[in-house]
């Protein structure tokens, strides 16, 4: 199936729309990656879902990356959308805070978002605005820390047999 | 029997101002060691008699941190996690895999090599789908379909021992191709299973296809419409059985799956029968590609030129330098990678299985992630019981194949 | 019926002199129920090995057991995270004596290639183990030789083994109660 959108167009329709919002755009391997601005995320995504021409209405997927070196963007948060009509794919990156980690969930824009958010919450500790129900999902929920930021340790705590000069603890 | 007009999974608030059958509403514990669950998962059932009114779901009791296991190991160390994904089709998280980080190093794999790719892959899904649908035989008090075809799917065993060594968590393939060609053991037993499986495969098909328990436990059981499948991002055979003939096989081809005659089967409802039928369809189909695959099985290399990934032969690192650098650096998981950022999507057992890595050019990756179909469709589950039985609860559950290790990463 | 060992049986005319400990562990180890607590990638190997193919049942097993109240054998096969630990504790308390458990896979037995922080480090942390099996997963043959073990175990096993104040105490390190006298 060929593509019928190419990047530029549809970056340049999202310019037109959303302008100081798009903060910045590359495409590497073919797939347009854009910036956007944390709070304008859950109206883009919107945007591109309703726009009856682009029809980028199925969401792939959610996932966050910390870059602790980055101060004041340290997460960022990833969304993979993808046009079945039209096979366009397109990847949104909106950075947060780490002090203040919070986006406005898009759950009511598609129902799959929830779990996928959930686990966003529990690996990286991410706050979505307006989640219906934002708690752990694959850890217990006594755990005290989001595992997935680069600080903590991969390597369970307890163990004794192993010697840490051997594994490069 | 559940009532079909009613069914359509987005009206289920609608099933709770039901009036009550004997006025009291139990709430029963499914799991998560409930042996109809197929695997660890909780589900807190408030029912009405048999009819269910809401359903409050646990996971994560197999959570393995696989994503965090991945930024601590070398690329070709991750290939054994890929593995215990979807651990009842391992062959296609592998390669999955190595043609994501093939995408990333720009690599060119042989077309020999991709179509070696593509019979795996197919064998592979065939095992996947086998599982899945015997367990809706079994579930539905079937358990012959299911003793009969878990001897085939050894035949499968045999094959991917003939390629790897291994049954289950194959580890089949390399960065860049295979480590060896295809043995004369393995065409023989190809050609055999080939020639014997369509044979088995309709005689498991007309042990239930038409089988009249079979078709009214199923039919109506578990449906979603198309709509609310998008809704919930659903992919592979359960979305298409919901009507929606998405295929990343088709879609964005990779391994040469364009050379490919085959079609997308895809169901009307939504429902457990139509899952089955889509699955027993797509069996079918896999067969035809690999009979292609194997009758244009082109010549040449079985693996392409990433020196950096590819362990190179014992005599070459005795006898030449270059070689025993890579051997050694391989060996340690000390080589570097470009930079960059790639998401790729294969066609899993279930669904859009995606690789989204990021890589800062270090021996691991800084990110990756895993897009895990099972996980992303199984929060559908709740709104797709409401109002059925809790029988039917059970066939849902099976038919949509939920592999405990892909949801839980 | 399989072999009974070291069972020196005297048969007369009418009757038949044998001790009652082996009789007790012959009929026991001949009819073991097992419960599979299969979590993950195991479970499919172990799946396979109920199958046709390698087919459990010839050594008695063909029932499985998934009441923990009816079984003798738990055979834990696949990763326990930190979150199922408990429950696994749990059903293992359920089950009547006498119990034996099988830890099939490296995940079971030792956390596997899983060192991290959700993996619960290997079963013997919440409860006793008797019979490990290696592999990732192990190959049916494998888990067969592991169920062998376990019915030479059982074989074995004096009838009062399970009221010794060295059970009792393996029992107190897992703080699960014993059962009294």
């Amino acid at each position: 199936m060929k593509n019928s959108l190419t990047n530029d167009a549809v970056l340049q329709q999202l310019k037109s729309e959303f302008g100081e919002a798009i903060m910045s755009s590359e495409n590497p391997f073919d797939l347009l990656t854009v910036e956007v601005e944390t709070s304008k995320c859950k109206d883009i995504i919107g945007w591109l879902k309703t726009n009856p021409e682009l029809q980028i209405n199925y969401l792939t997927n959610i996932g966050a990356v910390h870059y602790p070196d980055l101060r004041g963007r340290e997460l960022a948060m990833v969304y993979h959308i993808h046009s079945l009509v039209n096979n366009f794919r397109i990847r949104l990156k909106a950075f947060l805070s780490i002090d203040r980690p919070e986006i406005d969930s898009i759950v009511d824009l598609y129902a799959g978002a929830n779990w996928m958010e959930r686990e966003t919450f529990d690996f990286y500790g991410v706050i979505f605005n307006g989640h219906p129900n934002l708690k752990r999902i694959l850890n217990e929920d006594s755990m005290d820390y989001f595992p997935l930021r680069k600080e903590y340790h991969l390597e369970d705590a307890t163990r004794e047999d192993k010697d840490d000069r051997f594994f490069g603890r | 029997m559940t009532n079909l007009e009613n069914n359509t999974a987005a009206n289920s608030s609608e099933f709770l101002s039901d009036e009550t059958i004997d006025g009291t509403i139990t709430t029963l514990n499914l799991g998560p060691t409930h042996p109809a669950t197929h695997g660890i998962f909780q589900n807190v059932l408030k029912v009405d008699g048999e009819k269910i009114l809401s359903s409050e779901q646990t996971v994560g009791y197999i959570h393995r941190a696989f994503e965090k296991l991945a930024e601590r190991r070398p690329y070709n160390q991750i290939t054994p996690i890929t593995d215990r994904l979807n651990y009842c089709s391992s062959p296609i998280n592998n390669m999955g895999w190595h043609m994501t980080v093939e995408k990333l190093i720009q690599a060119d794999i042989p077309k020999r090599a991709q179509y070696m790719r593509v019979i795996i892959m197919e064998l592979a899904r065939i095992a996947d789908h086998l599982v899945c649908n015997s367990v809706i035989g079994v579930d539905t008090g079937a358990l012959t379909g299911f003793t009969y075809v878990f001897q085939e799917r050894e035949k499968i065993y045999d094959l991917y021992e003939e390629v790897c060594g291994a049954r289950l968590t194959t580890n089949v393939g390399r960065i860049g191709g295979f480590e060896r060609d295809f043995s004369p053991r393995f065409h023989e037993k190809l050609k055999d299973f080939l020639k014997t499986f369509p044979k088995v495969l309709n005689e498991f098909d007309s042990l239930l296809s038409r089988n009249r328990i079979f078709m009214d436990r199923t039919i109506g059981a578990g449906p979603i419409s198309a709509q609310r499948a998008l809704d919930y991002s659903f992919s592979g055979p359960n979305l298409r059985a919901a009507g929606v003939d998405y295929d990343v096989r088709v879609m964005n081809p990779y391994s040469s799956y364009e050379d490919f005659d085959f079609i997308i089967p895809v169901g009307t409802q939504g429902d457990t029968y139509d899952r089955f039928q889509v699955r027993q369809e797509e069996i079918r189909q896999s067969l035809k590609i690999i009979e292609q695959a194997y009758n244009n099985l082109p010549e040449g290399s079985y693996k392409g030129d990433v020196p950096e990934f590819y362990l190179p032969p014992k005599d070459d690192v005795y006898n030449n330098m270059e070689a025993l650098i890579y051997h050694f650096k391989i060996v340690m998981g000390e080589t570097a990678i470009p930079a960059g950022e790639v998401y790729h999507a294969v066609e899993g057992g279930n669904g859009e299985l995606g690789y989204y890595l990021i890589s800062d050019g270090g021996r691991s990756p800084y990110r990756l992630q895993f897009r895990r179909p099972c996980f992303i469709y199984y929060q559908a589950y709740p709104e797709m019981i409401t109002g059925q039985n809790i029988s039917d609860a059970v066939l849902t559950m099976s038919s949509m194949n939920v592999i405990a290790g892909e949801l839980d990463a | 019926m399989g072999k009974i060992e070291d069972l020196q049986v005297i048969n007369g005319e009418g009757y038949q002199l044998g001790r009652l400990e082996k009789v007790v562990a012959a009929a026991r180890a001949n009819s073991v129920w097992p419960l599979p607590f299969a979590t993950s990638c195991c479970g499919i190997e172990y799946m396979a090995t109920m199958g046709s193919n390698y087919d459990l049942a010839r050594f008695g097993m063909e029932r499985m057991s998934f009441s923990p109240r009816q079984a003798d054998l738990l055979i834990v096969a696949g990763t326990i995270s930190k979150k199922l630990g408990p429950i696994l504790k749990q059903v293992y308390e359920q089950m009547a004596e006498p119990k034996w458990v099988l830890s099939v896979g490296a995940c079971a037995s030792s956390g596997g290639i899983f060192d991290t922080y959700s993996v619960l480090q290997g079963i013997d942390r919440v409860i006793p183990v008797d019979v490990y099996v290696p592999g990732c997963p192990p190959r049916p043959e494998q888990i067969i030789d592991g169920i062998m073990k376990i019915h030479d175990m059982v074989r074995n096993e004096p009838l009062r083994r399970r009221y010794s104040d060295e059970y009792k105490s393996l029992l107190n390190k897992y703080e699960i109660e014993g059962n009294e006298e």
